[in-house]
């Protein structure tokens, strides 16, 4: 199947906009006495639940040089626990059709479950039971790295992959958990031992330290019944605060060129930007929609596809995290127009910083961040992800209606200031992988 | 981390829907005097509606030296009519808080926008004018090509595994238009010129070779007195879609392997094989079997990644829903270490475990499950609901649904031995080898 684009994200995927009052998330907030969070939304136009836990368990609290600890840990729950082993794990979960997993991101870890209401106390117990009892066998865990090392080897084959890893070294250094990739490398993932999976899940994994949704045909007196059965166990305990890391913008322009024989240059450029919780954040976010965050109304997309047919997709993003963020920029074109290409989007974005964006870039960016909120929360797995996800970065329940509030507010000139003040046309990074010779670069 | 199988991602689009008959999808059916049909799917959940146009056109109605014309021409409907310019249609609908896209396959071509239900005459209007007044300017044309020639940069020169996947099409077809990919060789691009573009428009694109979607919180009547307006004036063809041509591919003689070298880390394999498709006789059995040795219980997984440790990644991969015969796959990687031939020998090994002893009932009974879970998940998004009742209606009528469903629960654990024995053969089956060409180097 050949889509005519790149299904249009925005990847703004974090973040959920909302822009009508009329439809918002009915959840109600509850802090059960372990420290757990819970957030309930029923929806019963469906006879289905969805179960999201966000654990703040991540790259931020393992050592760098056992990187991928946190992974590993995740990616290891359905393989096994003291009463089930993982054959029967994932037999039991395939039988009654549902989809059970952990994986681990950026800034935290989450254990998922999907399965329709008549298999709901079957599905919730293998849930609780990869949570609690995880068995962390050593044939398994040699079994899990040899599987990811795998994988990572493969990942070499995909420029994007190579370009991105490059990418965030660059920016973050090797030190910052952003720098690095969440899955480790093979040198790294050798390192971890049983016994430091062992610690990571008995100080990380606790209920004072985690977040659970739970979104569907379900109501708050069956899940309070639910978690008393399967989750009353859970003990909270202290966690040891999260290390922080200091990260300086660059100062010039940094060209790393990696070497491959393809017929495509992909282009990454970009530099640091701010932290979810940085007041700028939202400017930033219509900045980008106008300048490459835009879909086919952006004005890099405009110009490098539209106007000169040197790429199929170009796009720029802004990432959300809790700590510092970047800004990047992400083309592939054939490797002459590398040059070109890249020269175009300098340009782009020293435009942002000398002149106002019109009055109908503004209206219609807005128009589309508040306009395309009920689309962000259509389905009871993404209600699921947001509430976890504005609990996680402290948005509030209100975020919804509070939203449009924060679009609405910016200015051109706010629009400006923002440019100004951090994209970096003069020092940013810049990787390309693709045959470098034909680039001229 | 890289999914089992990019080929799985690009085939696998409808790999399990089925309606448990309580959960049945509520379909109100209207058609317009010009042949165009018109389905509506009301779904409250959300202030939200999808909107879907399906042209019956795609790569296997090409001429001869002229593949990728399909998709090439879905570019230029994004590309301007004479009340809306060349750079308008995505910003109306983004600017009115939407997304649209659009995609071509082998089969047909789909346009769709996603809205606020109380904007979607927006597309209707859009997509109305688009079905008979587009621009076709052969300066967008010389642009447009460029930019599908990234696309096939990106897509296939670049990603060994979907060139093989490429490769291995040309292969197992010899006459059928299935052996040609839908973005077109890169020499056949080149040569489509605005006139053929102006051609295919103008022959396919019209009302009675159209069929439209409509799902989400929206009222059947009203879309139906809508779309009347903006689309009942607009002139048929005449020729109706009754006019596809089935094309057939001749019974193949023997094994058939294709190599490719390129640049790669680790080798890739697909093993394929000639299989009917929905809704001719056999297609249901093969996609419970696919189901059958799919997912980490599945036996692929469990022998060839958990207990021999031969393979990174492995899958099967069946799609009943081409409007010919088609293929059914297996395929993985080799884990480092492991050879190409090592797992070929060992899936040809499970291939032939399928052949000798039929699954339990529970195995079948768990596919059934899967099946049905997968098919309610399904409908929790309006646009995968409104796709798969476009793609049955495609594929013969919406109401085949049930034929799919009765299908389903009808198989019988001596199917699947059966069809296993009748497809799996060597005499039917096309072998594709990526072997990586290495010469890293990194600065």
């Amino acid at each position: 199947m050949s889509r005519r684009r790149i299904v249009f994200i925005l990847l703004l995927s974090f973040v959920l906009f909302f822009s009508s009052n009329t439809f918002a998330v009915e959840a109600k907030r509850t802090v059960l006495p372990n420290g757990l969070i819970l957030l309930q939304s029923r929806q019963s136009y469906l006879p289905v639940v969805h179960v999201v836990l966000l654990i703040k368990a991540s790259a931020f609290d393992e050592p760098p040089d056992k990187a991928g600890l946190a992974n590993l840990t995740s990616s290891l729950l359905m393989e096994g626990t003291t009463h089930r082993t993982s054959d029967q794990i994932s037999e039991e979960i395939e039988f009654i059709g549902a989809e059970l997993g952990a994986s681990t991101s950026r800034d935290y870890t989450v254990v998922s479950l999907s399965v329709l209401k008549k298999h709901l106390n079957k599905g919730f117990e293998l849930f609780s039971d990869i949570l609690l009892n995880p068995a962390f066998s050593e044939e398994e865990i040699i079994r899990k790295k040899d599987l990811i090392k795998g994988s990572l080897k493969q990942a070499e084959d995909d420029p994007s992959f190579v370009a991105a890893r490059a990418f965030r070294k660059a920016i973050y250094g090797e030190e910052h958990p952003y720098g690095r990739l969440v899955s480790g490398s093979a040198e790294t993932i050798d390192r971890i031992t049983r016994d430091d999976i062992v610690d990571f899940y008995k100080t990380f994994y606790r209920p004072n330290n985690a977040i659970l949704a739970v979104v569907g045909d379900i109501t708050m007196d069956e899940t309070r019944a639910l978690l008393k059965q399967f989750l009353g166990n859970w003990k909270s305990k202290d966690i040891p605060s999260r290390r922080s890391y200091t990260v300086r913008r660059q100062k010039e322009i940094k060209i790393i060129k990696i070497d491959r024989d393809l017929t495509q240059a992909n282009i990454m450029l970009g530099h640091l930007s701010v932290k979810r919780s940085d007041p700028d954040y939202y400017k930033l976010q219509v900045m980008n929609y106008i300048l490459g965050g835009g879909g086919f109304a952006s004005r890099l997309m405009t110009k490098i596809r539209d106007d000169m047919g040197l790429a199929y997709d170009v796009h720029s993003f802004i990432t959300s995290n809790l700590d510092i963020g970047f800004f990047r920029v992400g083309v592939q074109t054939k490797n002459p127009s590398a040059k070109e290409v890249i020269r175009v989007i300098v340009d782009e974005m020293k435009r942002m910083q000398e002149q106002s964006v019109t009055e109908q870039e503004l209206k219609d960016a807005k128009a589309y961040l508040t306009g395309s909120f009920p689309r962000r929360i259509d389905s009871m797995a993404k209600i699921a992800n947001f509430l976890v996800l504005t609990e996680l970065y402290g948005l509030g329940l209100d975020y919804d209606r509070k939203y449009p509030e924060y679009i609405n507010s910016v200015t051109r000139e706010d629009i400006k200031q923002v440019a100004r003040k951090y994209l970096q046309p003069q020092a940013y990074t810049l990787v390309v992988v693709g045959k470098i010779k034909e680039t001229g670069l | 981390m890289k999914r089992p199988g990019i080929i799985v991602k690009i085939i696998v689009v409808f790999i399990a829907l089925l309606i448990s008959p309580a959960r049945a999808v509520q379909v109100k059916e209207f058609s317009l005097d010009n042949g165009l049909k018109l389905l509506v799917i009301e779904n409250h959940k959300a202030p939200i509606a999808t909107f879907q146009v399906w042209y019956r056109v795609g790569s296997r109605d090409e001429p001869k030296g002229k593949t990728g014309i399909s998709h090439l021409l879905e570019h230029m409907m994004f590309k301007g009519t004479k009340r809306y310019g060349p750079k308008s249609f995505s910003r109306i609908i983004q600017k009115n808080g939407g997304i649209d896209n659009a995609f071509t396959t082998r089969d047909f071509t789909m346009y769709f926008e996603t809205l606020s239900s109380d904007r979607i005459e927006l597309a209707m209007e859009l997509e109305a004018d688009r079905m008979q007044n587009l621009l076709l300017r052969p300066e967008d044309v010389k642009y447009e090509r460029s930019v599908v020639m990234e696309e096939r940069r990106m897509r296939y020169e670049d990603d060994p595994q979907n060139l093989l996947y490429e490769e291995l099409l040309a292969t197992a077809f010899k006459v059928h238009p299935y052996r040609n990919p839908v973005i077109g060789w890169m020499s056949d691009l080149a040569s489509i010129t605005q006139k053929d573009l102006l051609n295919h428009y103008r022959r396919y694109y019209r009302p009675d070779n159209a069929f439209i979607i409509v799902a989400g919180d929206v009222n059947a009547e009203e879309v139906y007195r809508k779309v009347k307006g903006y689309f009942g004036g607009i002139k048929p063809s005449g020729y109706g879609h009754q006019e596809i041509r089935h094309y057939n591919e001749p019974p193949q003689q023997g094994k058939k392997v294709v190599y490719l070298e390129k640049e790669a880390q680790l080798p890739y394999l697909l093993i394929a094989y000639h299989v009917p498709s929905f809704p001719e006789k056999d297609s249901v059995e093969l996609d419970v079997l696919s189901t059958i040795v799919s997912g980490k219980s599945g036996v692929l997984y469990k022998k060839l990644v958990r207990e021999k440790k031969i393979a990174l990644n492995v899958f099967a991969s069946y799609s009943g829903f081409y409007l010919d015969s088609f293929l059914f796959f297996f395929g993985g990687t080799p884990r480092p270490g492991k050879t190409v031939e090592e797992l070929k020998e060992a899936i040809l090994q499970e291939i032939q475990g399928l052949k000798e002893t039929p699954p339990t009932e529970k195995q079948l009974q768990k596919a059934r499950n899967q099946v049905e879970a997968s098919f309610i998940m399904e409908q929790d998004s309006l646009f995968s609901l409104a796709e798969m009742v476009g793609t049955f209606e495609l594929l013969g009528g919406w109401r085949l649904i049930d034929k799919y469903l009765e299908g389903v629960r009808k198989v019988r654990p001596q199917d699947i031995q059966r069809v296993a024995k009748k497809y799996f053969v060597d005499k039917n089956m096309t072998i594709g080898i990526l072997i990586p060409e290495k010469k890293d180097k990194e600065e």
